[in-house]
């Protein structure tokens, strides 16, 4: 496994949910990655957000690891969940809350 | 349509016979963001109905509209944003 790759591998196992976007989850510097931020918060979910505008090698690293072309991507339990459209079409219908809570991830209660 | 637009739709049709397609350039809506280049045709937007989907995850659709593309995602394309659709499916 390349240095590159163990160092994604490593991101995606020690952590339960890992967002890898464009910015930080404080200040997303893209709209998709942002849509997401604003999905995970609100269901109350931490994750670590790593940033690949300030890492060329993740940045090109992620998209051959996880076999995808862009940018968001969203990982829980070391499983790859998708880019925007898939979290935010599960978040939508339920299925996302439903899967952090099969995976054993403390999820805020929907108000 | 654009050029590229063109080559996602033909190559679209031609990889899943769609009852539906209708792909977007979206290109304007972030001018000036990161990604976005001179001349546009860099964020597109795919609605696409077809019975190729049937029995698919959302993931497996992704990735079969991705390796479709692969040639623009590598050379143009900066964003694609995907709603892919079994016939029947809301």
């Amino acid at each position: 496994m390349s240095d590159v790759n163990a160092r994604i591998d490593a991101e995606v196992k020690n952590n339960d949910v890992v967002l890898f976007m464009k910015g930080t989850p404080q200040f997303p510097m893209c709209g998709f990655s942002g849509q997401v931020v604003q999905i995970l918060s609100y269901i109350g979910v931490p994750f670590t957000g790593v940033n690949v505008l300030e890492d060329q090698e993740i940045r090109e690293g992620i998209k051959a690891y996880s076999n995808w072309p862009t940018i968001p991507q969203l990982y829980v339990k070391g499983e790859f969940i998708g880019g925007c459209d898939i979290t935010r079409e599960m978040f939508q219908s339920g299925e996302l809350q439903q899967l952090f809570e099969e995976k054993g991830i403390a999820v805020k209660q929907a108000s | 349509m654009t050029a590229i637009a063109e080559r996602i739709t033909r190559k679209l049709s031609e990889a899943f016979a769609p009852q539906q397609l209708e792909v977007i350039d979206e290109s304007h809506q972030h001018h000036g963001h990161s990604g976005w280049r001179e001349g546009g045709e860099t964020h597109f937007r795919v609605d696409i109905v077809s019975d190729a989907f049937t029995g698919k995850s959302r993931l497996e659709r992704h990735r079969m509209i991705n390796a479709a593309l692969t040639q623009e995602l590598a050379e143009r394309v900066h964003a694609l944003a995907i709603a892919a659709k079994a016939p029947g499916e809301a």
